[in-house]
């Protein structure tokens, strides 16, 4: 009656017990310890190696993110297309015909769209990896791997975006016949200028976000802000002299006004793009000591 | 040569209740806090003792390559938090790991899964997420795909899948992991028996690799045909680590875990006075058998043996089933008109209760039992918490879990009756 075993017993098949298997040991152990587990130093870098070691995991992570999102709306991939179409067509029509900003000699479409471009990546990447950790709690509650793998592959999966909304940026240019210069070559490493940029900010508000849930609504708001703080929809030169100082403290300042610059042949203004460098190498290096540090307490709080 | 493949060293973790309770915080919390505590300083310092909880404190065991051990014990007993140590899901506060091998947790199965995403889409993304390499993914592909028997739905997501073609595709994969040390949970808890069989069936042939498995349950029964050895840890410690028959007999016969029946052969020590003595009370199914574990949709009968040794008082046997956690299910008396308004006769008397089939969720539930006086009220005997029992979790047809995999909550699982009518759309109000 009372003995455990008396019922559900039944229930294995393949029981083991009483047959002694022939264990076949595939090879010996190691000497060292495959992994440690202890508590951790509060403050270490991030473990890049790791996230090396991992990288079919933040591929699969990315993969999916593009997958979910075109999957679920009707239009798919034509929204890319559309959403900075529409935006740049308001813009044009309110601030290039009727108030008439200042474009620096080129059509405002083109000048606006080449704001809009990398804008539209950046605060795009930064929204999807603010919210990475918390809309990817069910994995981190269940599974280890480097937890910053979540929030690049946010960021990962918005480069497939910008990569077709250049597709209508040649079109722009091609329509009207706007002269590549050297200059262009720059336009891969601004991306990638952009892209850690974004990260860092995102790897912040990630984690912020993970104890208060605020963040996750401030940072939409913040990023308004932010667009209207950079030269988005107009030129830099558009912001009075007295104020230019604390202006180019914003890194997106350097950034965007390259990027417009590197497109269109124009100067590029390299103090403010060196600026920008430094502020991402300072800001990236705070993301990965303070992702790092906090890491541990995801699972127990998210 | 048998050298350690796990060494787990002094492991403690603290937790803090106000973390883990208070899920997110508001920022305006965290403000306001911010100013009473700089403006009260009365909590600076050491942690309050109060918020925070050793969930493992000074834990240590080794485990050498090829064993099967089981852990066991109670809901909060740290079992939960061991796994998430191990598997690296959170850190310990104090003490260490030493892994000597790669390590595969299965503390669920279909983890990362994404409705939205085709099966042979989440075949990869679930494989890479519990740690698998894409090369060898593709290699066991096919065999992933004939154990789920999914094969025509490859290309469907998994959104549209029935609930069982979800479970066998998740487990499917899980199957596949090979790792040096295994780590499982309780992922039979849920399922048929058919499932069960198979999960347990894969574990026994895992274990036959001479792979090291560290299996975390409830179940008695599959620890003890899993498990040569077993580790029984209580309030975050280990108590003992011996070999599995030997701890789970302890743990069955210690406050660890009551059995199904309790007798007092000797009268003079039974619980009770010199008006009633209770004799026995045991946890029963439909043919009288005494049962440690009862199907959920079985009925399953209370039997209380008692000796009135004084005649002419109205006594009314009432017992209560309790969760783990506490939480009262319900209170019962004997009503039956027959006996309730009856003063007794001396003499030995054996009533049993019928709790129906497809009442009580599944999980261990703990009997209190009384008998009283009524007019003027007066309790003769109170047994508090005298027995247990586990209602054994059911898939399928006659449940009411019917094909739901995932976790069920409740007090209680009725089956209820559902009535539907149907009006045609040409004929009702949408027209």
């Amino acid at each position: 009656m009372s003995t455990p075993a008396s019922d559900g017993a039944s229930l294995i098949t393949n029981s083991t017990k009483g047959t002694e298997p022939t264990r076949t040991p595939r090879h010996e152990l190691p000497d060292q310890p495959l992994v440690v587990i202890q508590s951790r130093k509060s403050w270490s870098p991030l473990d890049l190696h790791e996230l090396w070691v991992y990288r079919e995991l933040l591929y699969f992570l990315t993969l999916r993110d593009i997958k979910v999102r075109y999957k679920q709306t009707l239009l798919g991939v034509s929204w890319v297309l559309l959403q900075p179409l529409i935006t740049t067509i308001v813009f044009t029509i309110f601030l290039g015909i009727l108030i008439r900003v200042p474009s620096e000699g080129t059509p405002y479409i083109l000048f606006v769209y080449l704001g809009l471009l990398p804008w539209t990546f950046f605060s795009a990447a930064v929204i999807s990896s603010s919210n990475s950790l918390v809309s990817n709690a069910h994995l981190i509650t269940k599974v280890y791997f480097p937890r910053s793998i979540i929030p690049v592959s946010a960021v990962a999966a918005r480069l497939l975006d910008l990569a077709i909304a250049f597709i209508v940026l040649i079109a722009l240019m091609a329509w009207y016949r706007v002269a590549l210069t050297p200059a262009i070559l720059l336009l891969p490493v601004l991306i990638a200028l952009i892209t850690l940029l974004a990260l860092g900010v995102g790897m912040v508000s990630s984690t912020l976000n993970v104890k208060y849930r605020d963040v996750g609504v401030l940072i939409p708001v913040l990023l308004q802000l932010w667009m209207y703080a950079s030269p988005v929809v107009y030129p830099t030169s558009l912001v009075p002299a007295k104020w230019q100082k604390i202006y180019q403290l914003n890194p997106l300042v350097g950034l965007i006004g390259s990027f417009r610059a590197a497109a269109l042949g124009g100067p590029i203004d390299w103090p403010a793009l060196a600026w920008s460098v430094l502020i991402i190498a300072v800001l990236l290096t705070y993301a990965g000591f303070l992702f790092r540090r906090r890491e541990t307490l995801f699972a127990d709080i998210v | 040569m048998n050298r350690s493949i796990i060494k787990v060293e002094h492991l403690s973790k603290l937790y803090r209740l106000g973390a883990t309770r208070v899920h997110h915080e508001t920022l305006r919390d965290r403000l306001s806090e911010a100013f009473r505590t700089t403006f009260s300083r009365q909590n600076n310092g050491k942690d309050n003792n109060d918020n925070t909880i050793w969930a493992l404190n000074d834990v240590s065991f080794e485990v050498s390559r090829g064993e099967v051990v089981g852990i066991i014990g109670r809901n909060g007993a740290g079992k939960s938090t061991l796994l998430k140590i191990l598997s690296r899901i959170t850190d310990p506060t104090r003490g260490r790991i030493e892994l000597y091998g790669r390590v595969g947790c299965l503390l669920e199965v279909g983890t990362g899964f994404h409705p939205e995403l085709t099966g042979r889409e989440n075949i990869f993304l679930n494989g890479v997420i519990m740690g698998m390499k894409h090369k060898e993914l593709a290699r066991k592909f096919d065999e992933i795909v004939a154990f789920a028997e999914i094969d025509r739905f490859l290309d469907t997501p998994v959104k549209r899948y029935s609930s069982g073609m979800y479970v066998r595709l998740a487990f499917a994969v899980a199957a596949h992991l090979e790792p040096e040390i295994l780590i499982v949970d309780e992922v039979l808890a849920v399922g048929d028996e058919q499932f069960q069989k198979k999960c347990l069936g894969k574990m026994g042939q895992i274990a036959v690799e001479g792979r090291t498995i560290l299996f975390v349950s409830h179940n008695m029964p599959a620890v003890l045909n899993l498990c040569p050895r077993a580790i029984l840890l209580e309030q975050g410690k280990v108590t003992k680590d011996a070999s599995a028959s030997e701890v789970v007999a302890y743990y069955l016969n210690t406050g660890g875990a009551k059995l199904a029946r309790k007798e007092w052969p000797d009268i003079s020590t039974a619980p009770g006075d010199d008006v009633v003595r209770l004799r026995s009370i045991s946890v029963i199914d439909e043919n009288g058998e005494v049962r440690q574990q009862v199907d959920i949709r079985r009925k399953v009968g209370i039997r209380f043996e008692y000796d009135v040794l004084q005649p002419g008082l109205r006594l009314v046997p009432t017992f209560n089933i309790a969760t783990e956690s506490g939480t009262i299910v319900f209170w019962a008396g004997d009503r039956n008109p027959d006996w309730e308004d009856t003063p007794r006769l001396k003499g030995r008397y054996v009533t049993t209760a019928w709790i129906p089939g497809n009442f009580l969720n599944a999980g261990t539930m703990i009997v209190s039992a009384t008998i009283s006086r009524v007019r003027p009220t007066h309790e003769h005997l109170y047994e508090q918490g005298v027995l247990s029992f586990e209602v054994i979790d059911r898939m399928g047809e006659g449940t009411a879990r019917g094909n739901f995999p995932g976790h069920f909550a409740g007090a209680v699982r009725p089956l209820l009756p559902w009535e539907t009518d149907y009006v045609p759309k040409d004929e009702g109000v949408l027209k």
